[in-house]
């Protein structure tokens, strides 16, 4: 026990620089900017003072690592800066639509994680059979479906001609929670196929390898039944990849999901960023980018503390 | 050479098929202008939208140019754009990996470090960010991809690397006193590349399907130039009238990283030395 919880004291105190490092990143986005950023900031034809005037305002004008250290001292005290199109607070815009996406996100994570569990047991148990390579090709044709392509099908079957489901938009969770997670069961489908396949391979190729051990040789010998041994020993084991790919699959989904919520019209922050990235307007990335970046973070924090609890012997090392 | 691999796709029917597909899709794309039954801009606004016929054999867009047209005109600027990025993960990662992998110490804590922060960015989202800072555009967003795809590779390479230089040749040639980079290039590189010809290859799809997203949102091809994403964000617009003009560009993108897939996989089973002596 104590092991662990030095362990864990450890693990938080190594995200500290890759936190910093994170936000480094982020910053220099802006200084990817090719040529005079105030330049382009400022648009075509603007004055010269107009460009100073920028510059100023913007800080532009005092070295890199000085520029940092302030934007990062802000960030610190949740101060993202303003939009330069809207000049609303980054925060206030994050606050405001990180819900609608996180509900989806989560959404496809319970779908994959439902349907590819079952899936991948099922193919581990019964390798090389036909419902092994049923499937197999399943999660092959998951992982190449483009998942913006899947949503486009799904709006024009189930929201356009079958009027099931609303074809845009979002509700808030807070305000009417059915309504709302109506509106989030396509955009969660469509993202969900790339994670069923992910769940449903990882699953089986842990589950086989831990069948065809040494140990599981010895239950059998002993006369423990199959179903037993897949229970008690076989999940028990390779719940630890499960881990792994839940962890993969947050940043994976996080990513897709901007590209779905363009295909529902969904206010999330998928179109903050797209329409910030088109328009210029960096303040807006950066803060996307890092909220995402943070929340991944944290993610991966929490299943290395969970590793920690269910596989004893990362904490004995 | 040509017949062993001949044979070799001959005893896996995907991966001789996925083979097949890449081969004709390249030679499609090489002879576009001469295949292609019209000019991909070709427009005529009286045959907007039209069905599957014998003078267009997939239909028209939404502005009457010949969809099958716009579909060959539009491989080029597909797989140049995922071979640009994953070009450029290879020239960005792999150095750095060889690097952090053979000299180890705090090189190899720093770069590993580095390697760790940017594989926790969401990947389209990094991009995105990326293509805003360089500008919107085909070549800018595939450069973003590629920046953001070349961790991965970094850390495959260093793996590698980190078990290749303890073999004894690398001793053998330290002893002999060969230069670093000429143990580098001449030993490590070989031994170390055949999980990276893997990578690559998967790599390829997921560079194709962050192309179509970027197009798609407008971040990568700007029209008039054909490409598969900006097709299926055109067909978006007529979703409710003309459902149909989504199916070929999909297809199309999902048969593409199915075969690089495919082939990665089979490529893994191939280059698996524990394998081989079978």
């Amino acid at each position: 026990m104590r092991g662990q919880s030095r362990l864990i004291g450890r693990r938080l105190a190594q995200i500290i620089p890759v936190i910093v490092l994170a936000t480094f990143v982020v910053f220099g986005l802006l200084h990817l900017v090719p040529g005079d950023i105030a330049f382009t900031l400022a648009g075509e034809n603007a004055t010269d003072a107009r460009i100073a005037q920028i510059r100023e305002s913007y800080g532009l004008d005092r070295p890199f690592l000085v520029q940092y250290a302030s934007w990062l001292w802000n960030a610190l005290h949740f101060d993202l800066s303003r939009s330069y199109l809207s000049n609303e607070p980054v925060l206030n815009q994050i606050l405001h639509r990180f819900p609608t996406t996180l509900l989806i996100v989560c959404g496809a994570l319970s779908i994959s994680l439902t349907i590819g569990i079952p899936l991948g047991i099922l193919a581990a148990t019964k390798p090389e059979s036909r419902l092994d390579a049923a499937v197999t090709s399943l999660a092959s044709l998951g992982v190449a479906v483009p998942n913006f392509w899947l949503a486009m099908l799904l709006v024009a079957t189930f929201a356009l001609s079958l009027n099931w489901f609303p074809a845009t938009g979002a509700v808030a969770f807070a305000k009417d929670p059915a309504k709302s997670i109506l509106h989030a069961a396509l955009p969660a489908l469509a993202l969900a196929a790339g994670g069923v396949a992910e769940v449903a391979r990882q699953l089986r190729s842990g589950l086989i390898e831990i069948l065809s051990s040494q140990y599981v040789r010895t239950l059998h010998a002993k006369g423990l039944s199959p179903a037993a041994i897949l229970w008690k020993h076989g999940l028990k084991n390779v719940s630890v990849n499960l881990l792994t790919v839940i962890g993969l699959l947050v940043n994976r989904l996080l990513g897709a999901t901007v590209v779905v919520e363009a295909v529902f019209a969904i206010p999330g922050m998928g179109s903050l960023i797209v329409h910030a990235a088109i328009n210029k307007d960096f303040p807006v990335v950066q803060g996307v980018v890092l909220a995402m970046v943070v929340v991944v973070i944290c993610m991966n924090l929490l299943i290395d503390i969970l590793y920690t609890i269910l596989d004893p012997r990362v904490a004995l090392k | 050479m040509i017949r062993s691999v001949a044979r070799w796709a001959w005893r896996n029917p995907p991966a001789g098929a996925s083979l097949i597909f890449l081969l004709a899709l390249f030679t499609l794309a090489l002879l576009a202008p001469v295949v292609a039954p019209y000019a991909p801009t070709t427009q005529n606004v009286n045959n907007a939208l039209a069905e599957p016929s014998w003078q267009h054999l997939l239909g028209t867009d939404d502005l009457g140019r010949d969809v099958l047209s716009r579909l060959i005109h539009g491989a080029p600027a597909t797989l140049y754009a995922s071979f640009l990025a994953v070009s450029v993960a290879c020239l960005l990662g792999i150095p750095v990996g060889l690097l952090a992998g053979f000299l180890g110490g705090w090189v190899d804590d720093g770069i590993s470090r580095v390697i760790d922060t940017l594989m926790s960015f969401p990947g389209i989202v990094l991009a995105i960010g990326v293509t805003g800072a360089l500008g919107i555009g085909l070549t800018n967003s595939m450069l973003a991809v590629g920046i953001v795809f070349s961790p991965q590779l970094a850390r495959l390479v260093r793996a590698q690397t980190l078990v290749v230089k303890q073999e004894l040749y690398v001793d053998a040639a330290r002893c002999f006193g060969a230069s670093l980079g000429r143990i580098i290039i001449r030993h490590i590189t070989p031994n170390a590349i055949q999980p990276v010809i893997v990578q690559i290859t998967l790599l390829l799809a997921v560079a194709l399907l962050a192309e179509a997203s970027l197009s798609f949102l407008g971040l990568g091809v700007q029209p008039p130039q054909p490409s598969w994403g900006a097709m299926l964000a055109r067909a978006y617009n007529y979703m409710e009238i003309a459902p149909e003009q989504m199916y070929s560009p999909g297809i199309a993108i999902l048969l593409t990283a199915l075969s690089f897939n495919t082939l990665g996989e089979a490529l893994r089973v191939a280059l698996d030395p524990t394998r081989k002596r079978r």
